[in-house]
């Protein structure tokens, strides 16, 4: 039988007999047929409602392991078969105590149910996000097929207002992209050809093809939902205790219930009844299920929430480290800055140093070569032809045109180079301008230098000052040097610069840092994955690239700086919440067994079964509630 | 004289319950029977795990074949914190967790409040 028929079974049989014990003081009203009637109604209400207790509490007993069910199960029969005997003997029962007991445990667990599953909900909710057809190409047209049967490099047609069944590369067309479902990030996206679409996104006002990259159990969604998963049923290290408590939770309380019955019956002289009743209470009040749900339900709805805002957290042991967080530590490129190096200065002859430049940055694979050709296209300057091309690692690339050399990079490196003094005096300007400075030489004579520059993100300076406020120290770790870092740095508020230091000595650095505190890590995870990995907490921001989503204990699903914070308060928040609802399940034990075993029964604090009964009910409930409204709380 | 014997059944009933309880007894254990490449437990969710300890043999596809026959509620999840699988299992109807067995290790496995457990061994 469900929990829920259950509970209206034994609340419309109880309800007669609560009616008499609220009129009988009054009127003397008694139920027709006396005690039989209350047996009657009882009996079947053990039958029907508390029967599964007692086959579940069985069980578990055969296998030397107790439950919640034991403790109901044992403390109602214990007063129900007491008032059978009390019955025939001709003394006063008490059957409604196992009724109301049996009432409230289930109306308990009817909205304790109910609750458990709307903390819960967060995965099926990103289930349900997953498109259902897709409009593949096969042959010449475009046919609709469900998402299930979409493979690699599948052409895939979406229009406007459709869900895009995976991820891929658009191939044609362009459209905005509400991506809010998985990014967090409430405005449209604009996106073009070559640009990549995520799956379950929705596609708004134009029409595209796109091929399919990644399908089934590969695609983002997938991704996410896989480690929403696994962090809704992580631990986190604060549960050790509960674990612990758990285990011999039952069995003690039984044998608190049974040396409070003897107490009270052979040292303190009172009746067996009263004895009972204060040994039942003990068994009733007692609630192993709040100490239980605390910690996992509040770590369901906290990292639910997180998903919805773009921020998913591994587990429940990097929720508890963001709580002992000391410094902030970000990289600079990509993750303080926009990561998209501009030219901004050219200093000399720009049809002379452009041409050599484009040529050999063409050649190059550093993130900057990328801002000096995306320069010459847009000044309409084509690339000279280089030969003999050379990276020269750690300062810049050279090679030949004609018989010439040529040679693009650092400037401080290269103390061979001739500069002119005017030139020297630009390059030290644009450095103290918080820009990169490379120079271009002809036969080691600099002929130009260009500017680059990667601006700061917007909300930067908002997002650092912000988690200044929370207590925090940030530095910034970034090997670029040190007159770039310092310049980016004041503009967004860092005050303490580490630069000049090379992606793979980044998580040395972090070691360094831990010595003092706990240290979290804040980068793009490009080629900063071992740093992420060294820091208590590891951040990977935006990129949502295999790497990142590996490496990061925390991964923001875009690229805006405030998700930090935002993440930080959450796992903050979701963790202050583990603790009060562990302290209260504590607590309530703690104090309620006394309470219940009648020890303040010299004060005249003393509780009935039935009120201990509806305490447990509500205690576990409470616990429950106070995680779902975690999800409402505001952040 | 009823006092002593009440005291006597009291502590009884106490040593008994710590016997019972704390003391040290023999888990239930099941190898998984290997069929056609494929091993699989039925485990019987009553009252807690039946088995309660699972052994798999490394490398070969493995689910453990959950069905509940106890309307517990706490029962009604099983969680593999460590595989990351949460599993609801309703009532009745037979649920199957399948198990990475690449790599040996001890999985535990819980019900949704903690309360009972059980435990995997990959080997």
């Amino acid at each position: 039988m469900k929990i829920t028929t259950r509970f209206w079974t034994s609340l419309i049989l109880s309800i007669p007999m609560l009616l008499e014990m609220i009129i009988h003081p009054f009127t003397g009203w008694m139920l027709p047929g006396g005690n039989w009637t209350m047996f009657v109604l009882t009996s079947i209400i053990m039958f029907l409602a508390a029967g599964q207790f007692i086959t579940s509490a069985w069980a578990a007993f055969l296998k030397h392991h107790a439950n919640m069910d034991t403790l109901v199960a044992l403390g109602t029969l214990t007063t129900y078969i007491y008032s059978v005997y009390a019955m025939l003997t001709k003394r006063p029962v008490f059957f409604e105590t196992a009724a109301f007991v049996i009432t409230f445990v289930l109306l308990g667990q009817v909205l304790e149910e109910k609750m458990r599953s709307n903390a819960s909900s967060a995965i099926s909710k990103l289930i349900n996000l997953n498109a259902k057809n897709a409009l593949v190409k096969r042959g010449q047209d475009f046919i609709q097929i469900p998402v299930s049967q979409v493979v690699k490099n599948d052409l895939i047609q979406v229009k406007p207002g459709e869900k895009i069944p995976v991820d891929g590369k658009i191939i044609s067309g362009s459209s905005n992209i509400d991506e809010s479902m998985i990014t967090g990030e409430s405005m449209p996206v604009t996106k073009t050809v070559g640009d990549q679409v995520i799956g379950a996104t929705i596609n708004q006002t134009g029409s595209f093809v796109f091929t399919a990259e990644k399908v089934g159990n590969d695609t983002m969604l997938a991704q996410i939902i896989a480690i929403v998963k696994k962090a809704q049923s992580s631990h986190a290290p604060i549960q050790k205790l509960t674990d612990k408590v758990a285990n011999i939770f039952v069995p003690t309380v039984l044998i608190i219930a049974i040396a409070t019955f003897v107490v009270w019956n052979v040292f303190l002289g009172q009746a067996i009844p009263t004895a009972l009743n204060y040994a039942v209470s003990v068994m009733v009040i007692a609630c192993p299920c709040a100490l239980g749900l605390a910690t996992p339900t509040a770590l369901m709805v906290g990292t639910g929430r997180g998903t919805k805002m773009g921020i998913l957290i591994k587990n429940g042991e990097i929720l508890e480290a963001v709580n002992h967080i000391g410094t902030m530590v970000f990289d600079k490129t990509g993750t303080l800055t926009e990561g998209k190096p501009e030219v901004t200065d050219l200093i000399g002859n720009k049809q002379q140093v452009v041409p050599i430049a484009a040529g050999l940055e063409k050649l190059s694979e550093h993130p900057l070569a990328a801002a000096i050709i995306t320069y010459a296209n847009k000044e309409k300057i084509v690339p000279a032809v280089v030969s003999d091309f050379q990276v020269l690692e750690g300062r810049g690339v050279c090679g030949k045109i004609g018989t010439e050399s040529v040679y693009i990079g650092k400037l401080v490196s290269a103390a061979n180079l001739k500069i002119s003094v005017s030139l020297a005096n630009e390059a030290e300007r644009l450095e103290t301008a918080a820009k990169t400075v490379v120079a271009v030489s002809v036969q080691n004579e600099v002929i130009g230098l260009i500017a680059i520059q990667d601006a700061p993100k917007k909300n930067a300076k908002e997002a650092i000052s912000e988690l200044k406020q929370m207590g925090l120290q940030t530095v910034m770790l970034t090997g670029d040097n040190q007159k770039v870092a310092q310049s980016i740095a004041e503009q967004v508020g860092i005050k303490r610069v580490i630069a000049g230091v090379l992606p793979t000595d980044k998580s040395d650095v972090i070691k360094k840092l831990q010595e003092k505190h706990y240290v979290a890590f804040v980068g793009d995870g490009i080629n900063d994955a071992p740093a992420l990995t060294q820091a208590n907490v590891g951040i990977a921001m935006g990129s949502g690239t295999d790497v990142a989503i590996d490496a990061g204990g925390i991964v923001l699903m875009n690229n805006d700086l405030t998700a930090v914070v935002r993440a930080l308060k959450l796992s903050r928040k979701t963790f202050q919440r583990i603790k009060l609802n562990l302290f209260w399940a504590f607590i309530y034990n703690i104090i309620g067994i006394p309470i219940a075993a009648g020890v303040f029964a010299g004060v005249g604090l003393i509780l009935s079964p039935e009120i201990a009964g509806l305490a447990m009910a509500f205690s576990s409930l409470s616990v429950v509630i106070s995680s779902v409204l975690l999800g409402k709380s505001k952040i | 004289m009823a006092k002593i014997i009440i005291l006597i059944t009291g502590l009884a009933g106490i040593a008994f319950i710590a016997w019972w309880f704390f003391g040290k007894h023999t888990v239930q254990t099941k190898m998984a029977k290997v069929f056609k490449n494929k091993q699989s437990v039925d485990i019987a969710v009553k009252g807690g795990y039946f088995p309660e300890k699972v052994i798999l043999k490394r490398g070969i596809p493995a689910t453990l074949n959950f069905k509940r026959l106890d309307s517990a509620s706490c029962l009604d999840h099983v969680i593999f914190s460590d595989l990351g699988i949460n599993q609801e299992l309703p009532e009745g109807k037979v649920e199957s967790v399948k198990i990475d067995t690449t790599k040996s290790g001890e999985y535990n496995w819980q019900c949704s409040m903690n309360m009972f457990h059980g435990k995997v061994i990959v080997k």
